[in-house]
C-alpha cells in the first residue's frame, strides 16, 4: 500500500460515535480511523452497526454524538458542506443503484458535468478510461438492465470512481449477486486497492477481507469489539469474533 | 320551436364539442402546471410548505367540483368580481385538476426508489440536479398512464360547467333541447360525442400501462 508522508492525518476518522435508531442503540461508541491508502474492512453480525457506521461516513445517516471528520470535513456537524464531502467521498451501494433511465455512459458522465463542470468530451474521455478499469469498455451504450448484476456492480464503481473520490466506501457491493459473479467484483476492487485508493468496506467475504484488508474492525452490538491487522481472522482474541470467523462466511 | 334536428343544429352541437375540448385543455395546461408546483411543494424539505400543499389538496379533494363551479362564477360575483363563465370554468377545473395531478404525480415521485436518490446524492448532485436528472425522468415514465386515464374525468367533468352557463357540449345540447324536445336523440348524440373523445384516450391509457408493467423491470432494485 502506498503510504502518503506529506500528510499524517487520516482520510477517516470516527471518534466515540453515537447513533440510535428510536430506542434502539446502533453505534455505541465506534472510533476507528483510516490512512490514506489503507483499506479496512468492517465485519460482524447483521445488525452489528457496520453498515451504520459506513453510512455515517458519508452523512446518509446523522450521528446523534461523537466526532467524525472525512478528508478535513466535519461529518458530525450540521453545516457540513455535503456536496463538497461528496465529492471526496465515493460510496457503492449493495443494490448498484445506476440510474435505469441511462445508458452506462450517462450514468458516469452525468455527475462530473453537472458537479464538476467537465465538458462532454471530457466526460466521455472519462467515462471510457473508468469502464477500461472496471472492463466494461464495450457496455458504453448498453442500459443497466442489458447487464448481468456483476456487470451492473462494476459499472456502479465505475461511476464512482469517475468523480475521482478521495476515499470509497463499498457496503456489501457483493452480497446481491450470485457466487459465480462476486469473483468478477471483487477483482476490480483488489485492483484498486492495489492502486492506491483508500477504502472502507463492509463485508460478509472473509476469505475476501482477509486477502485485502490492512486492518479489520470487528463491530459486536454497536462497539468495536476487536481490531487488528488481517491476521486476527485466523487467530482471534475475543470469543465473539472467534465465534464469528468460526461459524464461516456469515450472510446477512 | 320544434322542427327537426337539421344541419345547424349538429353544427351548434359541435361547436358545443370545440369548447368541452378547448375546456379540458385548459384545465390539463393549467392544472397541470399548477399541479407540478403541488407535487414538488407536498414533498419540499420545508414542513411548512408541506402542510400548505397538504391543506389545499385535501380541501379541493373535499368539495364537489359543482360547489367550486359555483363558489367560483357566483360567489365571486356575489363579492363584486364580475368574471366570464369561461374564465370562471377554467379556474375552477384547473384548480380541482392541480389537487389530483399534484396528489398522482407526488405518488409518483415517491416511487422511485430510495436508493436512487442516495445514489444521486452520493455523486454530489444538487436537490435540483437530482430531481430533474435522476427522479423526475423515472418518475415521469410512472406517471404517464395515470395521468393520461385522469385526462378522461377531466373531459367528463366540463361539463359540469353548463350550470355556470358556459356552453359547452353538454350546454350546447341542452339548448338544442330546448328548441326541439327530443331529448332521447339528442342526449344520446351528447354521450356518443363524450364516449368518442374519451374511449381512445382510455385505450392510450391502458396501452400506456401494459407497456410500463413490461417497462418496471427497468427499475432499480429498491
Amino acid at each position: 500500500m502506498q503510504q502518503n508522508a506529506l500528510s499524517s492525518e487520516p482520510i477517516v476518522s470516527l471518534r466515540d460515535v453515537q447513533k440510535s435508531f428510536g430506542p434502539l442503540r446502533v453505534l455505541d461508541g465506534v472510533s476507528f480511523a483510516v490512512e490514506r491508502g489503507e483499506v479496512l474492512a468492517l465485519i460482524g453480525r447483521s445488525g452489528s452497526g457496520k453498515s451504520t457506521a459506513l453510512r455515517c461516513i458519508d452523512r446518509f445517516e446523522k450521528v446523534d454524538g461523537g466526532e467524525i471528520v472525512v478528508c478535513g470535513h466535519r461529518v458530525d456537524r450540521p453545516d457540513v458542506d455535503l456536496r463538497a464531502l461528496r465529492q471526496d467521498v465515493g460510496i457503492v451501494f449493495q443494490s448498484y443503484n445506476l440510474f435505469p433511465h441511462l445508458t452506462i455512459e450517462q450514468n458516469i458522465t452525468l455527475a462530473p458535468c453537472a458537479v464538476k463542470g467537465l465538458t462532454a468530451s471530457q466526460a466521455k474521455d472519462l467515462a471510457r478510461k473508468v469502464l477500461a478499469q472496471v472492463g466494461l469498455e464495450e457496455k458504453l451504450h448498453a442500459y443497466p438492465e442489458q447487464l448481468s448484476g456483476g456487470q451492473q456492480q462494476r459499472a456502479a464503481i465505475a461511476r464512482s470512481l469517475a468523480m475521482q473520490p478521495k476515499v470509497m466506501l463499498f457496503d456489501e457491493v457483493t452480497s446481491a449477486l450470485d457466487p459465480e459473479l462476486t469473483g468478477e467484483v471483487l477483482k476490480v476492487i483488489e485492483q484498486l486497492a492495489a492502486d492506491g485508493m483508500t477504502m472502507v468496506m463492509v463485508t460478509h467475504e472473509m476469505g475476501f477481507a482477509k486477502g485485502i484488508a490492512d486492518r479489520i474492525v470487528f463491530m459486536h452490538r454497536g462497539k468495536v469489539h476487536e481490531t487488528g491487522p488481517a491476521s486476527i481472522l485466523t487467530s482471534p482474541v475475543t470469543p465473539e469474533l472467534m465465534q464469528f470467523v468460526g461459524t464461516g462466511n456469515l450472510k446477512s | 320551436m320544434g322542427g327537426h334536428l337539421n344541419i345547424n343544429h349538429l353544427m351548434f352541437l359541435g361547436q358545443g364539442a370545440l369548447w368541452t375540448i378547448g375546456l379540458s385543455m385548459i384545465a390539463l395546461i393549467g392544472g397541470g402546471i399548477v399541479g407540478f408546483v403541488i407535487a414538488l411543494a407536498r414533498i419540499s424539505p420545508l414542513k411548512s410548505v408541506r402542510i400548505a400543499s397538504a391543506v389545499y389538496v385535501q380541501l379541493v379533494q373535499g368539495t364537489p367540483l359543482l360547489v367550486i363551479l359555483f363558489l367560483g362564477y357566483f360567489g365571486l360575483a356575489a363579492i363584486g368580481l364580475k368574471v366570464s363563465p369561461l374564465a370562471a370554468a377554467g379556474a375552477s377545473l384547473t384548480l380541482y385538476v392541480a389537487a389530483y395531478l399534484g396528489e398522482i404525480w407526488r405518488g409518483c415521485i415517491e416511487s422511485v426508489p430510495k436508493p436512487q436518490w442516495e445514489a444521486a446524492e452520493g455523486l454530489a448532485l444538487s436537490r435540483t440536479q437530482r430531481m430533474m436528472k435522476v427522479i423526475l425522468p423515472q418518475a415521469i415514465r410512472i406517471a404517464t398512464p395515470p395521468t393520461v386515464g385522469f385526462m378522461v374525468q377531466i373531459i367528463k367533468n366540463t361539463s359540469l360547467a353548463s350550470v355556470v352557463g358556459f356552453v359547452e357540449l353538454m350546454r350546447s345540447g341542452q339548448i338544442v333541447n330546448n328548441s326541439l324536445f327530443e331529448p332521447f336523440a339528442i342526449y344520446a348524440i351528447i354521450a356518443a360525442t363524450y364516449f368518442a373523445m374519451c374511449y381512445p384516450l382510455s385505450l392510450f391509457s391502458q396501452r400506456l400501462e401494459r407497456r410500463m408493467g413490461y417497462g418496471r423491470s427497468n427499475l432499480a432494485p429498491a
